[in-house]
Parts: C-alpha cells; structure tokens; sequence
C-alpha cells in the first residue's frame, strides 16, 4: 500500500500554474465514461490516505486518491458501508473518481445516492484556492452546498481533496429473492412493494426474473421473506456485485449501453434492444442500436433523460436534453468555478 | 434589535404608489398591500427580534404572475424578498424596506399525489404537514418534520433545508425533495427533476435546497413519499448527569442502530415541557433522552429491547418505552413542544441552532453551561442529540435595556464554539440574518467570495434577498469579534472602521 500524503499544496499549484486546459484523473477506472481526455493530466491519486473516521461518529474523512477498496475495507473492519454502494468500475476506483461520477449502486433507491452521504468537501477551485465547505456533521445549511454540488460534476467545477461522507451500520442480515416475472409484471410489484414498510435495499429485473434484496434485523428479513416467497438466491451478495459492476453477461455486448433515469412505475418502454431494469424500476439499462433521437424522446416522454453510457462517443453528454436556460445557468455556475476554463480537460460535455 | 442595515437602500425615494399600479396591472387589488397597516404584519418572520417594514407586498396566483412581479422588479432594479409561511428562525424572510415582499401564500395548491411513484407534486405554500394528510390513505408519508411542521410551507422547507427529529434516518429537506420549478430573478422559469431519482448536468437540486431564497424563487416542489413504517416505539430514558446521557448516545450510534429520532432535553427544559403538558417527564433528571425506533415489527421489538439493555448499561436511572401510541405521542408532545414551553418561563427566548460532531456533545454542553453563568443569562438545551444538532434556548428579557445585545453576543459565543469543535453555526434554521457575522468565523475571505461567484450564475444583480445568507467581506472585515487563527487576523488586508 502506498504511503498517506497530502498534496493540496502542491494539487493547487499546478492549478495556478496550468497553461492550458487540465484533465482531472484519478485511477482511470471510469474513462470510458469521460470519452477522450484533452489536456494535461492532473493526477489525484498521490493525494491519499484516510484523514479520519469514527465509526461513532457516522463518518470517514478521507482524499481523492484514497483506494474505494482502502474505504471499503476499513468500514468493514466496524461493520459500516458506503450506504449508496458505489461502482467501482475498475480496480483501483478512487473515492474522488466516485463522487466526481456521483455513480450510485442497487441500494440507492432506498438508502440514498452518492450526492445525499456527502458531508464536506475540501477542493481547488479554478483559481487554484483551496476552499472548504460543508463540514463533518450530520446538518449544516452554512452557505451554499458546494460539497453536494461537486457531487456527479465530474471534475469541471474543481480538484476534489477530501469528501466527508456519512457511512451507515451494515445490516445484521441479508437476503436476495428470485420471483419469475415478465418485465411489466416486475415494474408493478417492485413499486407496490416499495411502497410498503418492507425491508427493501435493491430490486432489479434481469432476463426473466425479478430480484429483490431484503435487509435490517435477522427477525425482519425472515418475516418479509415469508411474506413476500420466491425462491431464495445463493450468493445474493456476488450476484449484486455483478449487477453494480455490470459484470453481468448483459453488459457484455459492444453495442452502446443507454441509462435510462425515469419515474420508477413508467411501464416498459417501447424501444428495441434489451433492458436491464435496476433502481426499482427508477434505472433502466438499454443495449441498443437504435438511433439517439429515438431513445432520448421516448425517455423524455417517460418523465425522464437517458444518457450513453458506453461503447460510444461522444460520451457523458447528459447535459445535451437540459433547455437552453437550464444550460446557459449551468454554464454560469461552471464560470462561477472556473473563471479561465482551466478544467476543461474532462467532462467536457457537461457543460460545454 | 440595532438598526440593520438595508443594503438596498439608494438614494432616490422607494417608487410604492408607482410599482403597486404597475402590479394591480395584471394582480387583483387585493394581492397587493401598500398601506402601512398592511405592511405591518410582514415585518418578520419566526425571528421576531428583527423587524423592517416591507416596500411592499405582493402576492401572485400563479406562476406567470410571480414571473411578471419578478420583471418588473428586475428592470427596475428593486430587490424583491420572497417569503413562504415566515416561520423561519434566521430572519431569511425580513423584508427590505426599500424592496418587494413577494409571499408565496397563495401557493397552496397539491397539484399531484402520484402513490405507484411514491411522490407528490405541492405549489410552495402547501404546508408541511399538509403533504402526509394529504398522502396518508395511500400508506405514504413525506418525513421531514421540522417542529413548525403544522405552520410551516414546503417552499421555506426547501430554501431553508429544513430538519426535524427524524432527520439522522431519513434525512433532511434535501434528501426527499424530487424536483422544482423556480423563477430566476429575471422571470425566467427553470425546471429540475421530477419523479426521477436524479437529473442531468450540475446538481441543482442540491443547490436550491438551502439557498434561504438568494438564488431563486421556488414556484414548485416534488417530493419523496415513504411507506408509512408499520410501527413506531419510542423509549424514554432518565439520566442524573448531562455527560453520561451524551456519551449514551454516542454508545446507542455506534451500536448500529439508526434510530429514528435521538433528542435530548436537559433539566430545565424537562421541568418547562412538563409544566406546560404534563407528558410525564421525570422532573428530577439532569437529561432525558427520546429514542424512537421504526421499521417492521419484528425490526422494533428487537431494537427496544437492545437500546433498553444499552441504556441501562449506560447509567440511566430510569428506562421506560411507551405503552401504547397514545404514550408515545405524549413523550413526543413534551419534545416538540419545547419551545413554547420555555416560552412560559421567560419573557424572551432566543433558539440557536449550531450542530457539532457528537462526540464533543459532553464538554461542549459544559461550556455552554460556563458561558451562560458568565453572562447571567439562563439556557435551556433541547436538541436533536443523533445529528449533533443544538438548540440551546437563551433565556432573556428584552425590556431590560442591554439584555438582548448580551443574549445575542452570548449567541455568537456558542455558535463559534461549535466551528471551534469542527462543527456549523447553523444545522438547519439557516444563516438568514441572525447568523451573518458568524459566517465571516466559519468561512475564509475564498470561501465566501466563491459562495458570491455562486450567487452571481444566477442573480448577476445581487437583487434577491440582498444581504442575507453570505456576508460581504466588508462585513466580516467589520464584525468586532473576529475569528483568530494562530494570532492572524482574517482579513488584514481589509479596511475596517
């Protein structure tokens, strides 16, 4: 394992002394996402190491370029998680990568999403300062929510340093469900029972099959699992590893891969390809080839925007269906950063 | 209160008689007040200890009217407050009197109850608790409950990101707010989100929520509905020492249980509380604590019985859960009634609202009893312990001549404790004007200027609530007591009176 250091000092000066356009990279774990990189790399990862954590406290402190494995690991070590359960996409995933792609796993319909565990952020703006917001408690509406902001800003608004994230106890028990369902019949159910107090922490329909995750004391997972029946999953745990990590043979394909973001009960959307249904219902995964206008209109319709994920370019373009008064304000906050378009380098499309 | 400075204020006269024909143009005559009895009741909001006569008071319908209420501010260059139900508790409504006082209230509509996608679509006036009447029938909930929720709009709820008991669980205002629709300063009518779980490009959302009305005028909100949890148990426990009741509940948190509510009350407050209602406090205790544990019932029955083991084992002198519903919203009453109950033992009171990480809760509590003794002014703790969140009650009499400017500096010195101990001068009521000066100790001259860049993407004018929220660096420079860091003076270079 690599040595804990700090470079803020030294992150900030390379910012004030960029020339041209710099490009934010951590582990590269996500690249396929970012499309190409223009510009000259800004490495986080030496900028590493856990600043703090107390498990009593519900929150980690740590920099960029610590490992999400490192942050995994020592959570684990209490019997605490990440509660929005982050891809890593890659194996050496940083916690700053993480948050600047704001990706969320099976969890985050009813734990919460990336953005909504971050406390506080310590960043360099554009103009190389190095700003802190936000804090290491649990409430605090002391000025704007920069630290929230960053969340998903994939590196256009700032060099992230540290992330305060709220962590959650894991659960006592777990248990994963399998219940043969058509894709209609699984939208229904999983949002009927999501709106039941049920113990719920994942729900996805993958081919033919509706799965659901169960989690919380050993007593309430037992009843809903009586409740509820289907066939218990062995190695529930793998199996929703592969579903966050798109291990699954679904992703496997070189066709592009679409995430479509809807209301979560919006029936089965009549585009061709095949889905892949997470979220609840709230995230659906599309293999397809047909034409971008067609899919980005058919998501619009839902209530909903679907971006391209991968196997295509340009790629992270999630902010091409905004209005243009919505894109002409973004770009503003991004000036209101970035004054001389310094990170331009990554991203580029979010606010192009 | 000292006289406030109205940085709106020039020289030329406030154009009232003129704006009020322009707005009963396209408003019906009674939406707009202009008279000095009208305009009177708008003086304040929650936070009574400031008071300014609005310019003005309009109160659109719909959204084209507050759209056209905000042009014609706007090209006029008069700056326009906007104000939801003004039960805010940092003066985030006080008005300007040489501004427009634009009232939500008439906002009052549910426009959608959507219970398959588990939201709801409210225009800003619809009250906060309004919203779980409305959904009940349907199983669903929305769970923020800041203590004001009976009064309280969803509209302030936002731009204030309001709190509440439940918030370590389920969060705050931000985390179950869906979608908005706000109008920028220039009318212009921007729409995030909906019924997804996330939106492209920036999060604005996260933006909004908490922005005290400085970024936009929020003109629709969708909310996150829950299943309504199908129990609730709430355990009471006694302690006969501040500290051991602070330290329990650090021992309850790292057990791994997220309860849904942790609130203490210290013995002054537990004396007012069961004067007023009688909920059957222990009258003796230096502290109680609130635990309520939901979820399925299996989930509670095993969680009551291992948080009354921890507490025992953490010294409470006496444990008790509630027999039934009715004694569980009882032991709740005594809680959320809090304030008006130190209300009845002092002619004046004054809330703050800093939040600090919870181990420091015990020596914390200490020197807020130290700093009380030191200025002879009584204070009443009662706060949301599972977050952090304090609200110590200053307890004062405002017709003593001084009173209020001791209770105030008082204030200030807890607020800069919690940023001393890594914690926030404000946990959920919000900067406003009450915690202005403050934020000059928390944030450095970098900081506030990119919080002023922020502000300028969307209000390039400066003509939304004018001088709440994030102080000048002309303020900070001025605030008497300033933050000291290793003997440096914040702001050297700045010239100050």
């Amino acid at each position: 394992m690599r040595e804990d250091v700090d470079l803020a000092k030294d992150l900030a000066e390379q910012v004030r002394a960029a020339r041209g356009p710099l490009a934010i990279v951590g582990s590269g774990s996500k690249r396929f996402y970012s499309g190409t990189v223009h510009g000259t790399m800004l490495d986080v990862t030496g900028h590493r190491g856990i600043v703090e954590y107390e498990p009593t406290e519900l929150v980690i402190t740590a920099r960029a370029g610590t490992s999400l494995k490192d942050i995994e690991r020592a959570l684990a070590e209490k019997g605490q998680m990440l509660a929005f359960e982050p891809p890593h996409f890659g194996d050496g995933a940083t916690l700053g990568g993480t948050i600047a792609c704001g990706f969320s796993g099976p969890r985050r319909p009813f734990a919460g999403s990336a953005r909504d565990f971050v406390l506080g952020t310590r960043i360099v703006n554009g103009k190389g300062e190095v700003l802190c917001f936000g804090g290491k408690v649990m409430k605090n509406v002391a000025g704007y929510d920069i630290s929230r902001l960053m969340a998903g800003s994939l590196g256009t608004l700032g060099v992230i340093l540290d992330l305060s994230l709220k962590v959650l106890p894991c659960p006592a028990a777990e248990t994963t469900l399998g219940f043969e369902e058509s894709a209609a019949n699984a939208i229904a159910k999983m949002n009927r029972w999501a709106g039941q107090p049920l113990p719920l922490s994942a729900a996805a329909h993958i081919g033919e099959t509706l799965y659901v995750r169960l989690s919380g004391t050993e007593s309430a997972v037992g009843a809903a699992c009586k409740r509820l029946g289907g066939e218990v999953v062995e190695n529930g745990e793998l199996f929703w590893e592969e579903v966050r990590e798109h291990q699954q043979v679904f992703f496997q394909g070189s066709e592009p891969l679409w995430r479509l973001s809807v209301p979560p009960a919006t029936a089965t959307l009549d585009l061709p390809g095949n889905w892949l249904i997470d979220w609840g219902g709230a995230q659906r995964w599309l293999v397809s080839g047909a034409p971008e206008a067609n899919i980005r209109s058919v998501a619009a319709k839902a209530g909903g925007y679907a971006t391209i994920f991968r196997n295509s370019s340009p790629a992270c373009d999630s902010l091409t269906q905004l209005d243009p008064t919505t894109r002409t304000l973004q770009a503003r906050i991004r000036q209101a950063f970035d004054p001389n378009g310094v990170f331009g380098g990554t991203g580029a499309a979010v606010a192009a | 209160m000292s006289a406030v400075i109205d940085s709106a204020a020039a020289e030329r006269p406030f154009p009232r008689a003129e704006l009020a024909r322009e707005f009963r143009g396209f408003l019906p005559t009674e939406c707009v007040l202009s008279t000095e009895e009208d305009l009177r009741p708008y003086e304040c909001d929650g936070l009574s200890a400031y008071r300014r006569v609005p310019g003005l008071v309009v109160l659109p319908e719909t959204i084209t009217q507050a759209a056209q209420v905000l042009k014609i501010c706007a090209a006029r260059n008069i700056a326009v407050v906007a104000r939801g139900a003004g039960t805010g508790l940092s003066g985030g409504a006080l008005p300007l009197e040489r501004g427009v006082l634009l009232s939500l209230a008439k906002f009052t509509h549910i426009l959608d109850i959507d219970p398959l996608n588990r939201t709801a679509t409210v225009e800003p006036g619809v009250r906060n608790a309004a919203i779980t009447s409305a959904v009940a029938l349907h199983g669903l909930y929305y769970a923020p409950d800041p203590s004001s929720q009976i009064a309280c709009s969803i509209g302030g709820n936002v731009a204030e990101n309001a709190g509440g008991v439940h918030c370590l669980k389920y969060g705050l205002t931000v985390h179950n707010v869906l979608g908005l629709k706000f109008l920028t300063m220039d009318g212009e009518l921007i729409s995030v989100g909906g019924k997804t779980l996330d939106t492209p490009g920036y999060d604005l959302l996260a933006l909004m929520n908490g922005s005290e009305g400085m970024l936009g005028v929020i003109v629709e909100v969708t909310v996150k509905l829950l299943p309504k949890p199908e129990r609730a148990q709430v355990v009471l426990a006694a302690f006969d020492n501040i500290e051991k009741a602070g330290e329990a509940v650090a021992t309850i948190i790292a057990s791994g249980f997220v309860p849904g509510g942790l609130e203490m009350m210290d013995n002054p407050t537990i004396r007012a509380a069961e004067d007023y209602l009688h909920a059957g406090y222990p009258v003796d205790a230096a502290a109680i604590l609130l635990c309520e544990l939901d979820g399925t019932n299996e989930e509670v029955s095993e969680g009551i019985g291992r948080v009354r083991e921890l507490l025992q084992s953490e010294g409470a002198t006496e444990v008790r859960t509630a027999r039934d519903d009715a004694e569980r919203l009882k032991f709740w009453a005594g809680r959320k009634a809090a304030f008006p109950a130190v209300g009845r033992i002092s002619p004046d009171y004054y809330c703050m609202d800093g939040t600090i990480p919870r181990k420091h809760l015990g020596p914390v509590l200490r020197r807020i009893g130290e700093l009380s003794r030191e200025y002879g002014l009584p204070v009443a703790n009662v706060f949301h312990a599972g977050d952090g969140n304090l609200h110590p009650l200053i307890l004062y009499d405002a017709n003593k001549p001084g009173e209020l400017e001791r209770t105030e500096e008082l204030g200030g010195r807890i607020l800069e404790l919690c940023v001393e101990v890594g914690g926030t001068i404000t946990g959920e009521h919000g900067v406003g004007m009450e915690k202005i000066n403050q934020m000059c100790v928390q944030f450095s001259k970098e900081e506030l200027t990119q919080f002023h860049a922020l502000k300028g993407a969307f209000d390039p004018r400066g003509l939304l609530n004018p001088g709440k929220a994030v102080p000048t660096l002309v303020r900070c420079a001025e605030f008497g007591r300033m933050h000291v860091h290793g003997g440096q003076l914040k702001f050297p270079e700045i010239e100050r009176f």
